[in-house]
């Protein structure tokens, strides 16, 4: 039974993680993802939830409260954006070092100074290599589905990895829209528990956290990295259950008019609608345009991409966030060592914008657009970063 | 019953021996009373610290039971976290147990970088019992100063010169920001006095509300003792008035045990290299004097008896 709701992006998280049987909740307030707790706080208020809910002193006290509750076997869940995740930061590689299945909801924003409240990606790019599993959603629908898989995801045992679903901050946190609703006991069913073995247990003691010297440390986190690594396969299996129980399709990557394109844009997030209405009109202008979703950033499914973007003439990456005094933005970085990687020999060209909440507007991507077209013959790459609305 | 005797104290032991603590080390004498008395049903939560690396040299680990390290500044937010999951796990029937939840710091863990977590937990009320572990300096990282540094104590970060006596303030006082958190307990401890410290410890588990304890612990290297004297170095900062033994209940202060002859500070100063650049400067002495005679009317020390021949 399903039925539909009108939610933000923050409400939908939250209402996933009812439906979750969330067991640990420590949370922290920060714009725009604080909504997420207010509206947990409250369903734990009127008893539609039993969680412990931890109002902590700082993100730094969340996520470790989180990793400690989930490695004594709960269910954990927390929240945060910006400068709370990069407060977080320490304590996020030690939950992806310990395997702690934690789940966390990011409404992205831009980080300080100059502070600022609004949309780009800067936070989850800051935290792109600590060992989490990384999914981003387009829209609000995107954000309820993904959170539902989380658990599944984080909690097998080919996999104990933390999981970080983001979503554009104010874009989708807090704006409204349409979200279909799987039933509570499906919810319940699909993300039922797995019980782990390595959990803070008095009949079974084992020490958590101890101290790897050199002749250890590197299979240690070897191994972590190859669970990584390897749980697109568990990804792929889930966001198949979770097709066969929604109808609802999902992959590592979203392709949109990709297949004949012969220029296509990478983006991440909700901006990828306004490149499908930039890209619906340029096909009607007779441009071959297309897009990819980089919806599963970590692991970064390089072999993936290369098998959609093989044929095209000319790649664009667009970067909602940049990386001060390095040659190109993050998600250009990884897409060119994957192009390098897997010798794929096609242009791509680095699109910086919606920079601290700058609207990207159906022109802006046409301008993209247009680059893309200009450079097909030219060099393999260009020398630099296209900031697209920028005034200087 | 409150313990009377080292012999009524419980005889399992959780902290193995054969860990990689220094020999004389103070510290695994705490953590071996407080996990004996605390039992199976015990998670311990350990901030970065000597204890932490000298007791779990993957493969190996000295804990029999559930132990858990995060990082340097959160050990009481983890332990909040663990405490919140049992207590929601049994809620739910998906564990039978009450488990105690005992977080374990050093002094630069829990009064320096760790203060603020430890601040959010007592405030917040959580259910863990706090044991500090006070060796008044980071000797992990090699015997820096932190706020619970004595005045006139040689660290490697205070070292004495010509322009220095050491370090130039006052040990923070810890007890103090504990308690205006208005938690169910507080306690000083010293492994000098193993039945007082039990019982405290005993209590602190009693009260199903955040409980903290503080003990004193000399430290060979930090401390420039001789390794078989720790515990005497500990009884005479007790003796001297520099560690009064007392604990906080229900709203008041108790002194818990009494010293009815108080050492002048010297006598304990005298065996610890830390302090040995202050034994030509009487100015400093008689200021560390004053302070401690200050400690010792507030707890209704005795007079001080000159060092008995
Ligand atoms: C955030 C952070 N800063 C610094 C350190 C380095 N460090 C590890 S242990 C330690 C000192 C610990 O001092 P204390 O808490 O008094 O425990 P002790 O080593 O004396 O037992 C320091 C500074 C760290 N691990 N993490
Ligand atoms: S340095 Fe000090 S506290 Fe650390 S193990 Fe050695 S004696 Fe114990
Ligand atoms: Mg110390």
């Amino acid at each position: 039974m399903t039925s539909r709701l009108g939610l933000s992006g923050n409400t939908a998280a939250a209402y996933a993680v009812r439906q979750l049987d969330v067991d640990v909740v420590p949370v922290y307030p920060i714009t725009p993802s604080t909504t997420i707790m207010e509206t947990l706080a409250q369903y734990a208020a009127d008893g539609r939830m039993d969680a412990e809910i931890i109002t902590v002193e700082s993100e730094h006290s969340a996520i470790s409260a989180a990793a400690a509750a989930s490695a004594a076997g709960a269910r954990t869940f927390t929240s945060t954006s910006s400068q709370g995740l990069l407060y977080m930061h320490e304590v996020l590689y030690v939950t992806s070092g310990l395997r702690l299945p934690v789940v966390m909801a990011v409404a992205n924003r831009a980080i300080s100074a100059p502070i600022n409240i609004w949309n780009d990606q800067s936070d989850v790019f800051a935290e792109r290599d600590t060992g989490w599993i990384q999914i981003h959603a387009e829209s609000v629908q995107d954000v309820y589905d993904r959170m539902v898989q989380a658990y599944r995801i984080a909690e097998d045992s080919r996999v104990r990895l933390p999981v970080m679903v983001n979503y554009d901050g104010f874009v989708l946190s807090h704006a409204h829209g349409p979200v279909t609703i799987v039933a509570d006991e499906e919810v319940a069913h699909f993300a039922r528990r797995v019980a782990s073995p390595f959990r803070l247990d008095p009949d079974s003691p084992i020490s958590l956290g101890a101290i790897v010297w050199p002749d250890h440390y590197f299979e240690v986190k070897y191994q972590a990295a190859r669970a990584l690594e390897d749980s697109r396969r568990v990804i792929d299996e889930v966001q198949n259950d979770f097709r066969g129980m929604t109808g609802r399709k999902y992959e590592l990557l979203r392709p949109y008019m990709a297949e004949d394109a012969d220029f296509l844009l990478l983006a991440i997030g909700s901006v990828c609608g306004t490149i499908k209405t930039a890209a619906r009109k340029m096909r009607s202008e007779g441009l071959k345009v297309g897009l990819i979703g980089l919806d599963v950033y970590r692991p970064f499914p390089g072999k993936e991409l290369m098998r959609l973007i093989g044929g095209a003439k000319a790649v664009g990456v667009l970067d909602k966030a940049f990386l001060p005094g390095s040659m190109a933005g993050p998600a250009y970085t990884d897409v060119t060592s994957a192009l390098c990687r897997y010798g794929v020999n096609v242009p791509v060209h680095d699109f910086v914008a919606g920079i601290g909440g700058r609207d990207i507007k159906v022109e802006d991507v046409q301008t993209m657009y247009r680059v893309l077209e200009k450079a097909k013959d030219n060099a393999r790459f260009d020398r630099e970063i296209h900031y697209v609305g920028l005034r200087r | 019953m409150p313990y009377r005797a080292i012999k009524q104290l419980p005889a399992e032991e959780y902290l193995a021996p054969g860990h990689d603590m220094c020999a004389g080390c103070t510290v695994p004498i705490t953590v071996r009373l407080l996990t004996r008395i605390a039992g199976k049903n015990t998670v311990v939560v350990n901030a970065t610290g000597c204890l932490e690396v000298s007791t779990t040299p993957y493969p190996r680990s000295a804990w029999k039971i559930p132990w858990l390290h995060l990082a340097f500044e959160n050990a009481a937010a983890a332990g909040s976290g663990v405490s919140a999951a049992f207590k929601v796990l049994k809620r739910k029937g998906l564990t039978d147990k009450d488990v105690k939840v005992v977080v374990l710091g050093g002094d630069g863990g829990t009064a320096d970088i760790g203060l603020q977590s430890l601040s959010g937990a007592f405030e917040r009320g959580d259910d863990i019992t706090y044991v500090c572990y006070d060796n008044e300096a980071y000797m992990n990282t090699g015997i820096q100063r932190s706020g619970t540094t004595p005045f006139g104590a040689w660290t490697t970060t205070t070292p004495p010169g010509l322009l220095s006596a050491g370090q130039r303030t006052w040990k923070k006082d810890l007890m103090g920001i504990v308690i205006a958190h208005r938690v169910k307990y507080a306690a000083t401890a010293s492994p000098s006095h193993i039945i007082d410290a039990a019982n405290k410890i005993e209590k602190a588990f009693s009260k199903g509300g955040p409980a903290f304890i503080h003990f004193l612990q000399p430290c060979v290297p930090g401390w420039k003792i001789d390794p078989s004297l720790g515990v005497k170095i500990a009884r005479l900062a007790v003796q001297s008035g520099l560690w009064p033994l007392y604990e906080y209940e229900d709203g008041s202060v108790r002194t818990t045990v009494q010293v009815a002859k108080r050492v002048p500070v010297v006598e304990y100063f005298k065996l610890q290299g830390r302090f040995k650049h202050l034994m030509n400067r009487p100015e400093e002495l008689t200021l560390i004097q004053n302070y401690a005679d200050g400690l010792a009317a507030k707890h209704g020390y005795g007079p001080l008896v000159p060092a008995s021949q």
